[in-house]
């Protein structure tokens, strides 16, 4: 077992390695620097100085393979450097980001968790009854839905609805309040959180809902089922120790990818509910030309995946003894 | 005659804005509250001099003091403009080049110490003639200035090399926050990152991309003021959900302004709860042909693309779905060095009637042997009003039998191709200036080793010869008169680039929103400090 964990370890450092290299000279291809943008995006008045300096300060006049040295330098040693929007420290700056981010994609895991599974299980078990037709109706909506759209959806229905029920219409709120010492805080940031959990948990719940009764299907075929049947085992334990257990295989790596997907993949839902995380970021990022914060950023969400995918696979090898013999 | 049409033009724009905010009759104003209002975007560095993006003056403006600015009770008048740290006007002395200010006394900083004459001689020597590591975006605003000093604690002297018209006007300029010289000469780059001021608020916090939060400045310098107890500036990207956050009472206002779609949804949700006030705006929407390209070298091809437009009808229809209205030439419409009306019907592309005018066109690309001309129009991939007025152009220049397609990309790639690549045809940009200031902002228009911001790729010195003489005229006859040879030569002898028309300012906001008046610059009176909420 050890083996294999530093195995997966190990292979860890070529993909992080790699996806530095594709962002890095990715960013460079798009026309436009961060200066001409910062300067003359306003359509105000500006001179070639300010330009100059501006290019001095954050950088860009360097030969890029200077840049990328730099670069290197800094992913060694964790140091990401300044953002070129704002010139405070990335990491400062991701951070205050990351807790959001984290928070929603935690609501959306237990949304997603506690509607799929039961679901999933219901569904495969009186497959081809109603139940069965609700719940993969239910489940197919969801994932053809975009969560962001679902999203503008949510908060149009909150908005007419109470205009049309109390005459005074009401949203969710738009600010993230990071001080959670007071109740006023914590009410607001749950009020704030729950809908973009709700909109982003429902999609997140179909895949892995129709992942469990796949699964569960397949395993519910299998003969150590039949057998638990015909020793006369009761059914509500033939479904909880010996199907839903081995059924939960590819459900735990669809929860692991879209946990990591949740983490800097909510580029359009965070617009939409204002939320100021690090989707919200990438975008703001790529659009101003913020070279080092956009790398910063992939950096860590390419790492999120790589430690997810790592943690998924131990979890696979803990169920399954025979992958790590192989 | 002149003067009777441009107070007519103040008045009609003072009614305009007072029309639609029914702001006529205000009740006594209220102490207290906090004002949330949405920003769409977040400013890069605090630093008012260096930077050009009205998302820093939004929510940093209120926490500093100017020198003079508009008139914050009526500033949709061009010129009306008055003390704010200092104690009166001044009156030009010296044949009109030298003006002294005499300072308030007792002002200070939210720091607790006094603010005085060299704070303000620091701050606009970091403006006027910046270090060399050191970005001042506007330094060429004051190019007439020769000095600034400060004789003692209370009082500013600005010497100038020649009189000047423009002085005034750009002195007032909202990004000119009075810092601290002791700051300044701890750090000259301090501003960039902290704020410390002297206006109506103090900076209370600042949470990355989310808000910015203001308290109300107890030692402010106008008694009684502000009325606000703080307000938030949260930063919204997403235009849909700034409105959204309007209607659901989130945010109670947001400065820039939103296209007329969404002023009509927020006035049909909320009624009289929503207050809408609108004004013409200080932006230019240009478009530019190349000259650094064919056929767009030829004069006869870049007239008749300005001929094809029609921009009387096109102000009517367009104003109805994008945030443009205006008809005007090179000055802001309405300014007295603006042209009238009957002096724009002289001009190529504004003449009455629009058949004769196509046919002219049709007559000049045949000349030119482009009758079947094709070509790109390159654009900034912003719908609002970018995209929706360059999908009109293509249709007016569709009726002289050219066929033009749109390339639109996003502001990076944009700029890019507009000032290195330069290998478009004809392109969409804008000129977008604050504190109303012609002699100054049809800067855009001349030659493009004198300007960063002119796109047609063109060098004009006679031309150049005009911008200076208006500038270096301290007489408004003469600048007038000068004004409109320079703009018959831009868009009509020398057609060099092209107005398309003006934008229009919508600002729909919560009806208990007082004190607030609507202005031709989203970068203007946003100082705050008479703003209350009648709650």
């Amino acid at each position: 077992m050890y083996q294999y964990i530093l195995k997966r370890i190990l292979l860890m450092i070529p993909t992080l390695l790699g996806a530095a290299i594709l962002v890095f000279f990715l960013m460079r291809l798009i026309p436009g620097d961060i200066c001409e943008l910062r300067l003359a995006g306003s359509g105000a008045t500006f001179n070639q100085s300010s330009l100059d300096i501006c290019r001095r300060e954050v950088g860009i006049d360097q030969p890029v393979i200077v840049q990328f040295g730099q670069f290197l330098r800094g992913l060694v040693t964790f140091d990401f450097g300044k953002s070129m929007w704002t010139g405070r420290p990335i990491v400062e700056e991701i951070g205050l980001r990351f807790e959001l981010s984290l928070m929603i994609a935690i609501l959306a895991t237990i949304t997603a968790t506690v509607i799929a599974i039961p679901l999933g299980t219901v569904s495969a078990i009186k497959q081809d009854t109603w139940i069965d037709y609700a719940v993969r109706a239910f489940t197919i909506a969801g994932i053809a839905m975009p969560s962001f759209w679902l999203g503008i959806l949510i908060i149009l229905g909150i908005l007419f609805t109470t205009q049309w029920w109390t005459g005074i219409p009401w949203m969710p709120p738009i600010e993230y309040r990071s001080d959670w010492t007071s109740w006023d805080n914590i009410a607001n940031n749950l009020a704030l959180l729950i809908w973009p959990a709700l909109a982003t948990g429902y999609r997140y719940s179909a895949v892995a809902a129709r992942m469990t009764r796949s699964a569960m299907l397949e395993v519910l075929r299998e003969d150590y089922i039949r057998t638990a049947r015909a020793k006369g085992l009761v059914e509500r334990l033939i479904i909880r120790r010996h199907s839903l257990k081995n059924a939960m295989l590819p459900v735990v790596t669809v929860i692991g990818i879209e946990f990591a997907f949740l983490m800097g993949g909510l580029v359009v839902t965070e617009q939409v509910f204002n939320l100021n995380g690090l989707g919200k970021l990438f975008v703001e990022s790529v659009t101003n030309h913020d070279y080092a914060m956009t790398q910063a950023l992939v950096m860590v969400v390419v790492s999120v995946f790589v430690f997810t995918n790592f943690i998924v696979d131990v979890f696979y090898a803990w169920l399954d003894p025979r992958i790590r013999y192989r | 005659m002149r003067l009777i049409r441009s107070a007519l033009m103040t008045a009609a724009g003072t009614a305009i804005a007072i029309g639609f905010a029914g702001l006529a009759v205000e009740a006594a104003p209220k102490q207290g509250g906090i004002l949330k209002f949405v920003v769409p975007d977040e400013p890069p560095s605090f630093d008012g001099h260096r930077e050009t993006t009205f998302a820093l003056i939004h929510p940093i403006a209120p926490f500093y003091s100017l020198l003079i600015r508009v008139n914050p009770d009526q500033p949709y008048k061009s010129g009306d403009f008055q003390c704010d740290l200092c104690t009166e006007m001044p009156k030009a002395a010296d044949g009109g080049k030298t003006f002294t200010f005499k300072l308030k006394q007792g002002v200070k900083f939210s720091d607790g110490t006094p603010l005085t004459a060299h704070d303000v001689v620091a701050t606009f020597k970091k403006i006027i003639s910046p270090p060399e590591d050191v970005s001042s975006a506007r330094k060429a605003f004051y190019v007439m200035v020769d000095s600034v000093s400060a004789p003692d604690n209370n009082t500013v002297v600005f010497k100038l090399k020649y009189p000047s018209g423009a002085f005034i006007p750009a002195l007032a300029n909202p990004y000119n926050f009075i810092y601290s010289k002791a700051k300044l000469d701890q750090d000259i780059h301090w501003y960039e990152k902290n704020v410390m001021g002297s206006g109506p608020f103090v900076f209370e916090s600042r949470e990355a991309g989310a808000v910015i939060k203001g308290k109300r400045n107890p030692n402010y310098h106008h008694k009684g003021k502000p009325y606000l107890e703080g307000y938030e500036a949260i930063f919204a990207k997403k235009q849909s959900l700034r409105v959204q956050a309007i209607q659901g009472d989130r945010a109670a206002i947001e400065f820039r302004g939103f296209p007329p779609s969404s002023r009509d949804d927020l006035v049909k949700a909320l009624g009289n709860k929503i207050t809408v006030q609108e004004s013409n705006w200080n932006c230019a929407l240009l478009f530019s042909p190349n000259q650094l390209k064919k056929p767009f070298d030829d004069v006869r091809v870049r007239r008749a693309l300005t001929l094809a437009i029609d921009r009387w009808g096109g102000s009517q229809y367009l104003s109805k779905i994008a945030i443009v209205k205006g008809v005007g030439g090179v000055a802001f419409p309405g300014h007295e060095l603006a042209a009238t009306d009957d002096e724009l019907k002289q001009i190529a592309g504004y003449w009455p009637d629009i058949n004769k005018s196509r046919a002219e066109a049709k007559r000049l690309l045949k000349e030119a042997g482009q009758e079947n001309l094709k070509f790109t129009l390159y654009n900034r991939a912003v719908d609002q009003p970018y995209k929706f007025v360059g999908t009109w152009l293509i249709d007016q220049w569709r009726q002289i039998g050219l066929t033009v397609d749109q390339k639109a990309e996003p502001t990076g790639p944009f700029y890019a191709t507009l000032r290195r690549k330069k290998d478009f045809d004809v392109a969409v940009n804008f000129n977008c200036q604050a504190v109303v200031n012609p002699l100054l902002d049809v800067a855009a228009h001349i030659s493009n080793d004198r300007t960063a911001n002119q796109y047609g790729g063109y060098q004009d010195r006679e031309l150049d010869k005009l911008f200076d003489a208006m500038n270096k005229s301290g007489d408004v006859k003469e600048q007038r008169d000068l004004m409109r040879k320079f703009e018959k030569r831009v868009l009509d002898e020398k057609a060099h680039q092209f107005i398309t028309l003006w934008w229009y300012r919508v600002i729909p906001h919560r009806s208990y929103v007082k004190g607030w008046h609507i202005t031709p610059s989203h970068y203007l009176n946003q100082q705050l400090e008479t703003v209350w909420l009648d709650k």
